[in-house]
């Protein structure tokens, strides 16, 4: 427990399925560190590299052509928004990865605008990842990461990269963007790994 | 992206008011003293933490107001942190540190936080500072940092606000803007002062081409307000032709 605050009572209520120090909302607030990427289906294209840096490429058609599945997820930001239900189409990283060749234990995720963010590579695989591309119903808006953005819901938002444009497999763990500034290197919202050493 | 390599552990550090002042009728700044406090960066923020007597917790990350001096050179200095605080309508931190901390009370704080919407005085280039509202704050610790070095490095500020009394820093922003290397442009969004001649309008294509640097001068530009202000002049400054890469932006709400 911290040092009391005098006259403080809290709002409580948050609810019990929310990881520790989060709060609800129904909005859907918008972080990034720079202007929205503006990327054109003709244009956008989704590359995997493996180890040995053999490398496979999706263009839009190819990747809408894949086995998509719905999505329902409570998303969770290490801001301390988190918004339950949130609905999406994407395809699995399970489908996307089935051909390729890899021993490599960590994932770099790169994006159309500069942005990166690291993973093992464990936690894209069984069900735990997508490339999602429909939000509501509805193409994904750019703001929120369109045409396509990378969601791995049960770590914080900050991991489901925006405006994904490729993942590189490697045998070890580098950090990206966020968490070379201070961030955690996992991001596990039940344990709130905010920051580098939680 | 370039990167800033910033890691070691955040622990929990126990501070304590010494100050309370209005800023605006609903924005507060709350003067620290944190004793460990290990400095920071112009831009960077801080988590506080508010506990209730039963043990309830509450966090919020707010932008920190002050430039930090560097190393300590007396009682006090650098140990010193200030933050500004707009009271959120139904928020459960910010009404408590805008309406109820008092000199004298505890505040935990945890950080500083963030390694990229931040001003070094050894960054080359021109700075553009672009803000909406509350998100004036870090920009405010940007030029209180240029001042602080006495940096001659040109910057500039575009401050959009509704009305005149909304204004935060009002006088320091005067003081700071009658320092020849720093500009300060207010951009009223619904009631302008008398004698002002630019109607109450929001920032447009127009108004960032009369009073920012532009795309030729390389500026770094930081743009912090609530997601659609930024989203917007983010995008006009794209369209004008600034680098990507050079804006950096924090958005809230």
């Amino acid at each position: 427990m911290g040092i009391v605050s005098p006259g403080f009572t809290g709002r409580r209520g948050a609810g019990s399925d929310l990881p520790p120090g989060q709060y609800l909302t129904h909005e859907f607030p918008v972080l990034s560190a720079g202007p929205t990427p503006h990327v054109r289906h003709e244009h956008w294209e989704l590359t995997v590299a493996n180890e040995t840096g053999e490398v496979t490429r999706w263009d839009w058609k190819a990747l809408t052509a894949l086995p998509s599945e719905k999505i329902t997820k409570d998303l969770h930001c290490v801001t301390r928004w988190s918004k339950l239900g949130t609905e999406w189409k994407g395809v699995s990283l399970d489908v996307l990865l089935a051909d390729v060749e890899t021993g490599a234990d960590f994932v770099m995720v790169h994006s159309y605008g500069g942005y990166t963010t690291n993973l093992p590579l464990e936690d894209l695989l069984d069900g735990q990842a997508w490339i999602a591309y429909e939000y509501d119903g509805e193409p994904l808006h750019p703001e929120h990461g369109g045409p396509a953005r990378l969601l791995v819901p049960h770590l914080y938002l900050w991991k489901s990269a925006k405006w994904v444009r490729g993942l590189v497999l490697s045998d070890s763990e580098d950090l990206g963007f966020w968490e070379t500034a201070g961030y955690h290197e996992y991001g596990d919202p039940w344990k709130e790994q905010r920051y580098a050493g939680d | 992206m370039e990167r800033t390599a910033i890691r070691r552990r955040l622990t929990w550090q126990a501070g304590t008011v010494t100050e309370v002042r209005a800023e605006t009728a609903s924005a507060r700044t709350v003067v620290l003293d944190v004793p460990d406090w290990p400095g920071h960066l112009a831009g960077q923020h801080l988590d506080v933490r508010l506990t209730a007597p039963d043990g309830y917790q509450a966090s919020r990350s707010y932008s920190i107001a002050s430039a930090w001096s560097g190393s300590g050179t007396g009682p006090g200095i650098g140990t010193t942190v200030e933050l500004t605080v707009e009271q959120v309508p139904g928020g459960e931190v910010s009404p408590y540190l805008v309406d109820v901390i008092r000199p004298g009370d505890p505040l935990e704080v945890r950080g500083p936080v963030g390694g990229w919407f931040v001003w070094k005085p050894e960054q080359e280039g021109p700075i553009q500072l672009i803000g909406g509202g509350s998100g004036v704050v870090p920009l405010m610790a940007m030029l209180r940092a240029h001042a602080a070095a006495a940096s001659t490095t040109p910057a500039r500020l575009l401050y959009s606000v509704r009305r005149p009394e909304a204004v935060i820093y009002v006088s320091d922003l005067k003081e700071l803007a009658a320092s020849d290397d720093i500009e300060v442009t207010f951009a009223y969004t619904r009631e302008a002062p008398p004698g002002e001649q630019r109607a109450p309008a929001r920032i447009d294509a127009g108004l960032l081409a009369s009073v920012t640097f532009q795309p030729e001068d390389a500026p770094t530009t930081y743009v912090c307000g609530p997601t659609p202000f930024v989203e917007t002049v983010a995008d006009l400054l794209v369209a004008a032709g600034h680098d990507p890469a050079r804006i950096r932006t924090e958005r809230f709400g």
